[in-house]
């Protein structure tokens, strides 16, 4: 028996390894290539070491640090203020909803559980966007459509809410005099971290990501996030320096100059560095969130 | 809990008329403030997801914008007749049916190894380490996945065309102009992305196990295999039917980054990238043919809806506390 578990162990880690590389690979690639200079990479293409290293695709973006620092920032602004709102109007939708005593409660719950079962489809939200609400070439455009509440997590929350928070403790409140919004900004919201927690990761994650909402409502490089930075990038190598401000009459020669076959995996990773960093920090969490919303799925 | 609720619902409707309306007013005043509560929420669906749903009428229309989208006249079904008449709504529903349908079995497959294999690690460092890391993809966004094809598919300086390819001795290959070599890649990339997820949600499942089974089966001499076979995947069948059976439910939506972020939306590929969701996208966005692309929404929307009463129907037939309604 001892020995068919450390061939289990064998397998298992071996099996394993070849996985995690599997799924490290690509990084490795894209990182690498990025610090490889532009002739090498001609001459022999993406590799996993650089041939010859060069700092000149990060240089580059360093010296075009405006689109790329503006386009962060739109990122961040989006991220928080989403995340933000998301969680207010979603954890007040759940609760409310999770009073056993709110009259129509049934009713309200079907109406969030109805959209889970069926949606309009990308024709007409975007044309309740565009055309009634305007939406185009905002910044609501990256945090509205979609993103911004969806019934999954409302229902999420509603069930952590009934069963984790004892309804004795909501109605001693109301004994005591506190309304039902202070009952729940000092009693309710802090006993419900976990859960909060969650979907404030899962959120925060969404709106990071979303390349979307970009693509579909902005056209104005201004307001692009970095994700649509990146994927404009991806089609148009030459949209840094065509957009950039100081497009002189030497835009021509410098565009020559570019070291575009590595400006392309740089500007990735800068778009994906974040992530890679933080992750080691939420993973736990991530873990956590995935099996949670599993349970109730 | 939703019959008590009811019931509890309808002995407050009758207690209302003996008191007439004062008590109705006191009522409504004592539950005004979860009422506003309700609202921010209530009004985010109404418009981002019923609004489009009654939307969905423009399907029927002929869509002039001179005129706005609602004065346009009503075209019956003329949109689905030129949708249906084309050899477009044929493909992307194979595609769509026969991509999704197959990400499914190897998804759930791959990732139930990967869970028992996990779950066999007994070093917790290495057994947490390989499991972040597998879940990594997961985290990345479609751009940046399109990025990470590119520099293995560039055909320029790709990684194979530039290295493996040479080594093995073959030929250049245009990957992103060859539509035979896009139903593998397409499914390589959705299993690296989609296993770590699926891995997490399995593995949870078999943490959840009675230990006991397996030290009964061990004093009975049960060989691994065995015990995964005879243990392990019964115990957690129900989470792999579940699983499966939601996304059997959504097997009508694609991951539109997937089909259109990752073939970099190049043209001489749609054979076999093209799917509904990037045919809605492409008919609204890029070809400006709005009937032809509502005609295809709601026929995603429709067909889409009957699948997921379906599926839930079948999970309820099984087990109803897994039924999502």
């Amino acid at each position: 028996m001892y020995k068919s578990d450390r061939i289990t162990q064998w397998v298992s880690h071996s099996f394993l390894i070849i996985l995690t590389i599997s799924c490290i690979i690509p990084f490795v690639i894209l990182i690498s290539s990025s610090f490889t200079s532009e002739e090498s990479l001609i001459l022999d293409g993406y590799s996993f070491i650089p041939k010859e290293w060069s700092f000149a695709a990060y240089e580059y973006l360093i010296s075009n640090f405006e689109q790329i620092g503006r386009a962060y920032g739109v990122t961040v602004f989006i991220t928080i203020i989403g995340t933000t709102a998301s969680l207010t109007i979603t954890s007040l939708l759940a609760y409310a909803i999770s009073r056993r005593d709110l009259p129509y409660r049934n009713v309200f719950a079907f109406f969030v559980f109805f959209t889970l079962l069926f949606n309009g489809g990308l024709v007409p939200t975007y044309l309740v966007y565009t055309e009634i609400f305007h939406i185009k070439n905002t910044i609501w455009a990256l945090i509205v459509p979609g993103l911004l509440m969806n019934g999954f997590n409302v229902l999420l929350m509603r069930t952590f809410f009934m069963t984790s928070i004892p309804e004795p403790v909501i109605e001693s409140a109301r004994m005591d005099g506190a309304g039902e919004f202070r009952t729940f900004f000092s009693i309710v919201l802090p006993l419900s971290l976990p859960i909060l927690a969650t979907i404030g990761l899962l959120q925060t994650i969404i709106y990071w990501n979303d390349w979307f909402n970009g693509l579909v409502y902005i056209t104005e490089p201004s307001l692009f996030s970095i994700q649509n930075l990146l994927n404009r990038m991806l089609q148009d190598i030459q949209f840094l320096t065509s957009n950039s401000s100081n497009l002189g009459s030497n835009a021509g020669a410098s565009a020559a100059s570019i070291p575009t076959t590595a400006v392309q995996m740089a500007i990735a990773v800068i778009g994906v560095l974040p992530i890679l960093i933080a992750y080691p920090f939420f993973q736990k969490y991530l873990v956590k969130g995935i099996a949670i919303g599993a349970v109730k799925g | 809990m939703s019959q008590a609720s009811v019931k509890s619902l309808e002995t407050e409707v009758q207690v209302v008329p003996k008191q007439k309306t004062t008590s109705k007013i006191k009522k409504l005043k004592r539950y005004l403030p979860l009422f506003i509560m309700i609202l921010p929420g209530f009004i985010y669906l109404l418009i981002n997801n019923y609004m489009p749903m009654a939307g969905l009428v423009i399907a029927f229309k002929d869509i002039n914008y001179s005129v706005g989208i609602f004065a346009s006249d009503w075209i019956g079904f003329k949109n689905f007749e030129y949708l249906f008449s084309t050899q477009d709504a044929y493909i992307i529903t194979r595609n769509t049916i026969l991509y999704n349908g197959g990400f499914i079995i190897l998804n759930t497959v791959i990732a139930l190894v990967v869970a028992i294999m996990l779950n066999e690690i007994k070093n917790k460092f290495f057994k947490s380490f390989y499991q972040s890391i597998i879940l990594l993809p997961f985290l990345i966004s479609m751009v940046i996945v399109s990025y990470l094809g590119l520099s293995f598919l560039s055909v320029d300086v790709g990684f194979f065309n530039k290295t493996l390819l040479p080594m093995l001795g073959l030929e250049e290959i245009a990957w992103y102009f060859e539509a035979k070599y896009w139903p593998y890649i397409l499914t390589i990339i959705n299993v690296w992305k989609g296993v770590g997820f699926l891995c997490v949600i399995f593995l949870a499942a078999i943490v959840g196990i009675d230990q006991e089974y397996y030290e009964a089966a061990q004093l009975d001499g049960a060989s691994k295999i065995q015990q995964i076979w005879n243990i392990t995947i019964p115990n957690i069948m129900p989470v792999i039917v579940m699983m499966t059976l939601l996304a059997i439910g959504r097997i009508f939506y694609s991951d539109f980054g997937l089909f259109y972020q990752v073939p970099m939306n190049s043209g001489a590929i749609y054979e076999t990238t093209n799917v509904i969701d990037t045919y809605v996208y492409r008919g609204l966005m890029q070809l400006g043919d709005i009937g032809m692309s509502a005609a295809a929404g709601l026929y995603q929307s429709i067909v889409g809806f009957v699948l997921v009463i379906l599926s839930n129907w079948l999970v309820r037939l099984r087990n109803k506390d897994n039924a999502l309604f």
